[in-house]
């Protein structure tokens, strides 16, 4: 029935596709940063006390999250030179970095306000009681309790990037997929080329996620254990694309 | 304001191919969950790794990658054409989306508590009984807001179909583009705004689903 696979063309395309993998990577490692460090900024903007601000906030976000990352992409890199005021043109890689990161740093957000609201009120009140300042406050109790439990659901975003970053060979990102694309468009032969990303990312993501289950799996046992502090496992993140 | 009435009705042609789309992809995806959640459950080993080859393959490529595989690798490899590319897409997308929520329907049956098999083995029920009766009402309560996200998940993955040349909102709106570069700003903020209007009924409805499911289900 396989009767059309050609071991040359696997063989001829393979080389340049493995050239777009440092690319991919690297999207994928400078996107996830974006996010991570982006990310930050939505549980503070949640959490103004101005109510018409804090109502604005939540529905920018809730409007990021539910559209699709592909028009922000295209909208970053096609729109934002057009705009008068702004005007200034971007490289596809840094289109791309800024709008898979500001697209995940919503959910990634998510997570961090998770892990805060994890952490018990006795904690807040104890901190409070020893008339600890706010910097001493997250940097001493709050933090070290909220960000352990958020690490494996972390992890799971760091592979949830690296299945959403093809995405910018729409906008001309030579990774992998873009190579594949054009290899096969330049000889009419797509099968091997994809098939070759296809196993590509299967070699790439799965290991890592059985790596994150292991330490999600370790870091559960970890706050059984530790129940008093009242740190609970993320067992769920809105929206979150979960990996078992 | 009347490059907004020259765009909107040029985008609105596209909306019905989108709406297609997503439900092609929500009633087969869920089905896809459904019989895959279960598949994970039999005590056939066959079938069970079966199920577990295919979760574990949609789940660790990349659901672009899926698509343009489906549209241009699948008719060489096997000779065979899928139709259409509307059947490629919706392919794809169930495909790739009933494997990550095939785990959510295994996850909810498992954590339904042990206790209900027990007090339905206790009432003489056939196992076909205990599942229908006592652990699927239950189990399908808790697999409501997460089903819920992934409705809106694949309201998103919809507009990668413009990819493999579907006339939805978003290939409208690029030949729009190309047509007029200036006016690139409105044409993607307005599909934008034509993707989160769709999507606000099913963020309505997730809170709804949120709600339901915390009433009433014996967990651990």
């Amino acid at each position: 029935m396989i009767s059309n696979w050609q071991w040359d063309t696997f063989y001829d395309s393979f080389p340049i596709i493995i050239q777009g993998l440092g690319i991919t990577l690297g999207l994928t490692i400078a996107c996830y940063l974006f996010a991570l460090i982006f990310g930050f900024v939505w549980p503070f903007l949640n959490q103004i006390p101005i109510k018409p601000l804090r109502w604005l906030f939540t529905w920018i976000m809730e409007f990021i999250r539910s559209t699709p990352p592909l028009v922000q992409l295209f909208f970053i890199f096609y729109a934002l030179p057009m705009i008068p005021v702004i005007g200034f043109t971007l490289d596809p890689f840094t289109s791309a970095v800024l709008g898979l990161g500001i697209h995940f740093s919503t959910y990634i957000g998510e997570v961090y306000r998770s892990g805060i609201e994890g952490v018990d009120k006795g904690q807040w009140e104890a901190a409070k009681a020893l008339n600890f300042s706010a910097r001493q406050k997250w940097s001493k109790v709050i933090l070290p309790q909220a960000i352990p439990p958020t690490i494996p659901m972390l992890g799971n975003y760091l592979i949830i990037m690296f299945k959403e970053v093809p995405l910018a060979s729409s906008i001309g990102v030579a990774g992998i997929l873009n190579l594949a694309n054009s290899y096969g468009s330049a000889n009419f032969r797509y099968l091997e080329p994809l098939t070759i990303v296809a196993i590509l990312f299967l070699v790439l993501s799965y290991p890592s996620a059985i790596l994150i289950n292991k330490l999600e799996r370790k870091m559960n046992r970890r706050f059984e254990k530790s129940e008093p502090t009242g740190s609970k496992p993320i067992e769920e993140v809105k929206g979150a694309v979960s990996q078992q | 304001m009347n490059a907004i009435a020259d765009i909107f009705p040029n985008l609105m042609q596209g909306v019905g191919i989108t709406i297609k789309v997503l439900l092609g992809s929500v009633i087969l995806g869920y089905l896809i969950a459904f019989i895959s959640g279960f598949c994970r459950l039999s005590r056939n080993p066959i079938l069970r790794g079966f199920t577990r080859f295919y979760v574990e393959i949609f789940r660790g490529t990349s659901l672009i990658v899926q698509l343009f595989w489906f549209y241009y690798a699948l008719p060489i490899l096997f000779g065979i054409d899928i139709g259409s590319n509307y059947w490629a897409g919706v392919l794809a997308i169930a495909l790739n989306y009933g494997a990550y929520m095939s785990e959510i329907v295994r996850g909810s049956i498992l954590s339904v508590a042990k206790g209900q098999t027990e007090a339905a083995t206790a009432l003489n029920m056939s196992p076909f009984q205990r599942m229908r009766l006592v652990i699927f009402p239950q189990a399908v309560r808790m697999m409501l807001p997460e089903f819920g996200n992934y409705l809106i998940q694949m309201l998103k993955a919809t507009s990668l179909v413009s990819l493999i040349s579907m006339s939805d909102i978003l290939y409208y709106g690029d030949i729009l583009r190309s047509n007029n570069i200036s006016q690139a700003p409105t044409i993607y903020f307005l599909i934008l705004v034509f993707y989160f209007i769709m999507a606000l009924p099913l963020i309505w409805l997730t809170r709804k689903m949120e709600k339901v499911s915390k009433k009433g289900v014996a967990s651990q």
